[in-house]
């Protein structure tokens, strides 16, 4: 019971974050797009600059989540996965650095370079976030005490002894690209108005067509790849209504766009709950498929840490939890509305 | 020691040293800065709010680099030290999750209204962002202190037959007496570095010439600050860190004072180089039986030596551990003098004109830094070769499935990305204190 708990919190942590610093890093890769001036730009950042570090929050505290409820899959997960997560991490460090270092300087060189640096560490965070939801799915060869280390690439065949980047993971990477381009540029036709709210639109439909195509490529591969993830929804069939939100997410998202912003970014929402919900409660009781022996799979119960832990966890998080929301609502009320290169202060 | 348990370690070291001289003085402004708020109002005087809008962009500067290198660290538990997090993931997992639900979420809201909002919150809600940062910081200093305390001072466990540590007091785990005085202490310390940097900033530009009615205040608040806490700093807060050592880590206690053999009325050493070969102190300068007096308050208390521990529960690098140790508490020592002096020259109306105590000032803000590292280096070393003392060692606590070549080059990723990381910042100071604090409220420009 407890484990399952957990296994949906920690599940529901990761969704936020990607719905979350989803739209941050999706601001990110169409930051050329819809940015074409510096001035363009400028608004960009503005869009997200009072709440993209409480976004990244997310990832820190479902992290932490994670370390505690699951410690072997904490420790099996990051350590095998050790030379992608590092880059995660260069990459984490540039864009906030750049994030922030670009509105210090009142120079036209040192804002351009930022620009880039910021466009190029949000695209490759999310090829690497795709990638990493790929592995999880295909599964990694896990030794007998259930760690294993991966090296970058082997074959680019998704066999017993598969590299971190093979061609499922590479497709999963593009899938997440262009997902998350979608959705920042949603959430910037959301926050801007005039030229620019145009150009947001018009990037954000050109990857519309390139997202369906991608999803539509996606589903069945995933389910070649690992056949099993249909025997929960045969077994509970209103399990269904995950997919469906990403088909329906994606059409509503593209309705919508022309005429009302605030729905097609949370059609788009959907659409990203979705495509993570689908493979995670398809995989559970699983919680890190062994690609060799899949007896050494790490499910929910040997994976899960001590049973006491697990039960004070529940008040402190509840609590956490609501306190977090209640401080989510509080900042994107104080911020909300559209902003635009003459506003002073995000939006005012 | 084997290569990849050596490069796990300087990876960590590494990047926690370097972590932790940005949070230092995070911490440490936070109050100043409510303090700063709270003059504004209770007197009705616009120069403090000047102040406060001028740190809090030297605050908001350190706070990027703090959350950009702070992310590794959460990090390195998992790739770098996965054998531990498996054992001991169901405990210390606790508080590091804590820290990010309860202390990072209220931070990081908080900041960007409290650096963008003063407009729009008016006088009393920016005053209360003011304050959300600074519990944030301290709520996030306590859940990283707790982790680090049950390392040290292991409660609230028991140990299943795999081996794994599972929790059975929640409230043991965050009320473990160990994380009420290392919090004290450590806390402590970060307001010693803000006060030391507010007041090196003011002598700074008191001693040019610009700025003085804004660097008068912040003379004033640094040294007013320096006081108060550099006196707790030895004692209480010290004292009771030196008591707990001694108590429950007593090979520990021993190496950081390089005392090789077990004695009655034990020496304390103010000079001296540990001799681990022959097993003695060379040059010592010793103040008879103070060891002793300070550790059990008897002048004839026997303090257990080396001797008394079989070696391989000795610290690994005595010499580094003895040395940190004494820094610390020498420069905790010159810390008293300087703010002692300085704050009986304010009271006498004659600081603001004493060209030399302004230079002395001014140099001396790098001091509390280097007193902060070596804090942590004794606290480190003195735990070795423990990762949980007493229960797990540290070589069998990193991961076993990175190889010291991938260790070794993730090391010099971050050595890199550090070195440019230093130049972005010392840049952006540079430039704030090159232009100095603002009159009206921040516009335009996000952060
Ligand atoms: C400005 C900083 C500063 C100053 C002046 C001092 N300390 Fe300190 N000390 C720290 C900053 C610090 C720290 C960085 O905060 C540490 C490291 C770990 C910790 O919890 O606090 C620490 C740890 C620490 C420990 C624990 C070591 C361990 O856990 O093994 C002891 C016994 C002392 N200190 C004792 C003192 C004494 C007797 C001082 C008197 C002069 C003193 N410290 C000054
Ligand atoms: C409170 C949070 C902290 C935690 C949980 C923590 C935990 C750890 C861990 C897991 C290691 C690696 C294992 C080992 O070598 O023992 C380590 C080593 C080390 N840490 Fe900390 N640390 C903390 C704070 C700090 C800080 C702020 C410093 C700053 C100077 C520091 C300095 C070091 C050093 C120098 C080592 C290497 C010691 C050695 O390997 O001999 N630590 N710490
Ligand atoms: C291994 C130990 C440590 C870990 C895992 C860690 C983790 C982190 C993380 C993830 C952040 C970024 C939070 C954000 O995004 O807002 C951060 C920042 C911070 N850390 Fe650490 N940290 C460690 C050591 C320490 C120590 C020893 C202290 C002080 C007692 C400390 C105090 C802070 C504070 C106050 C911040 C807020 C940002 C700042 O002040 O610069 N951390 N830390």
């Amino acid at each position: 019971m407890m484990p399952t708990l957990w296994f949906v919190i920690v599940a529901l942590m990761v969704v936020v974050y990607v719905i979350l610093d989803g739209f941050d890093l999706g601001v990110g890769i169409v930051h050329w797009g819809v940015g074409r001036t510096e001035d363009e730009r400028s608004v960009n950042i503005k869009a997200i600059g009072p709440v993209w570090d409480g976004n990244e929050v997310w990832l820190l505290a479902a992290g932490g989540t994670l370390y505690f409820a699951f410690p072997p899959l904490y420790a099996a997960g990051f350590s095998g996965f050790y030379l992608p997560l590092m880059m995660v991490l260069w990459c984490l460090m540039l864009r906030g650095v750049s994030v922030e270092f670009r509105n210090h300087i009142h120079d036209s060189v040192w804002r351009t370079f930022f620009d880039g640096v910021f466009t190029f560490a949000s695209a490759l965070l999310a090829i690497f976030f795709g990638a990493a939801l790929g592995n999880v799915i295909r599964g990694v060869p896990l030794n007998e005490e259930g760690f294993f280390f991966t090296p970058l690439f082997t074959d680019f065949r998704t066999g017993p002894e598969p590299g971190v980047l093979d061609w499922y993971t590479v497709l999963t990477g593009v899938v997440s690209l262009v997902a998350l381009a979608f959705h920042g540029a949603v959430y910037l036709a959301l926050k801007t108005d005039g030229q620019q709210n145009h150009k947001a639109k018009r990037v954000a439909s050109g990857s519309w067509w390139v997202l369906l195509a991608l999803t539509l490529l996606g589903v069945p591969a995933t389910l070649s790849v690992r056949p099993q993830l249909l025997d929960n929804y045969k077994n509970h069939p209103w399990l269904f209504v995950v997919p469906a939100l990403v088909f329906a997410g994606l059409i509503a998202a593209r309705h919508f766009l022309r005429f009302d912003e605030k729905k097609a970014f949370l059609a788009s929402c959907a659409y990203l709950l979705g495509m993570v919900g689908f493979p995670v409660f398809g995989l559970y009781p699983v919680i890190l498929p062994a690609s060799n022996v899949p007896e050494r799979s790490l499910t929910i119960h040997n994976a899960a840490g001590p049973a006491y832990g697990l039960q004070v966890g529940v008040i402190w998080w509840a609590i956490g939890c609501v306190l977090a929301i209640f401080y989510f609502r509080h900042l994107y009320a104080v911020f909300k509305g559209k902003v635009s290169a003459e506003s002073a202060v995000y939006g005012h | 020691m084997d290569d990849a348990l050596l490069i796990h370690r300087l990876h960590f070291a590494f990047t926690i040293t370097y972590h932790y001289l940005f949070p230092q003085l995070t911490m440490g402004l936070a109050p100043l800065i409510v303090a700063l708020k709270t003059l504004a109002i209770w007197k009705n005087d616009e120069r403090y709010n000047q102040a406060a809008r001028f740190w809090a962009k030297i605050f908001g500067i350190n706070f990027a680099i703090g959350v950009v290198t702070g992310i590794p660290m959460e990090f390195q538990f998992g790739t770098n030290w996965a054998q531990f997090s498996r054992f001991a993931g169901g405990v210390i997992g606790q508080t590091l999750a804590m820290e990010g639900m309860f202390a990072f979420f209220l931070e990081s809201s908080f900041l960007g209204l409290f650096l963008y909002g003063e407009k729009r919150l008016g006088k009393w809600g920016h005053w209360w962002a003011a304050f959300a940062v600074f519990a944030g910081s301290w709520l996030s200093g306590y859940f990283i202190i707790a982790t680090d305390a049950w390392m040290q001072h292991p409660v609230g466990y028991e140990r299943l037959a795999d081996g794994t540590f599972a929790l059975t007091s929640f409230w043991a785990l965050i009320f473990n007496k160990w994380a009420f005085w290392q919090y004290l202490h450590n806390m402590g310390g970060a307001a010693i570095t803000g006060a030391f940097v507010m007041a090196a900033l003011g002598a700074f530009y008191l001693l040019s010439r610009k700025h003085e009615e804004q660097a008068r205040i912040y003379v004033r608040v640094g040294v007013v600050a320096g006081l108060i806490f550099t006196v707790l700093q030895v004692f209480p807060t010290g004292d009771q860190q030196g008591k707990l050592v001694a108590q429950h880590q007593p090979a520990t206690l021993a190496a950081m004072e390089g005392l090789f053999e077990t004695k009655q009325g034990a020496e304390l050493v103010i000079i001296g180089q540990p001799n681990v070969k022959e097993k003695k102190l060379d040059n010592a300068i010793v103040v008879p039986n103070a060891l002793s007096m300070l550790s059990y308050q008897r002048w004839e208390a026997e303090v257990k030596g080396l001797d008394a521990f079989p070696p391989d529960q000795w610290p690994d690098n005595i010499a580094l551990l003895y040395y940190s140790y004494h820094i610390m508490v020498g420069l905790g020592t010159i810390f008293i003098a300087i703010m002692v002096v300085s704050g009986f020259l304010l009271w006498r109306g004659r600081l603001m004109q004493s060209r030399w105590m302004l230079w002395v000032l001014m140099m001396s803000f790098p001091l509390p830094y280097i007193a902060n590292t070596a804090g942590w280096m004794t606290a480190e070393l003195g735990r070795q070769p423990w990762l949980v003392y007493g229960l797990l060692r540290t070589a069998e606590g990193y991961s076993k499935t990175v190889s010291a070549g991938n260790g070794m080059f993730s090391l010099l990723g971050f050595m890199g990305m550090y070195t440019v990381l230093s130049f972005l910042f010392l840049f952006l100071i540079h430039r704030e204190i090159a232009h100095g604090p603002d009159a009206a409220p921040a516009t335009g420009g996000t952060r």
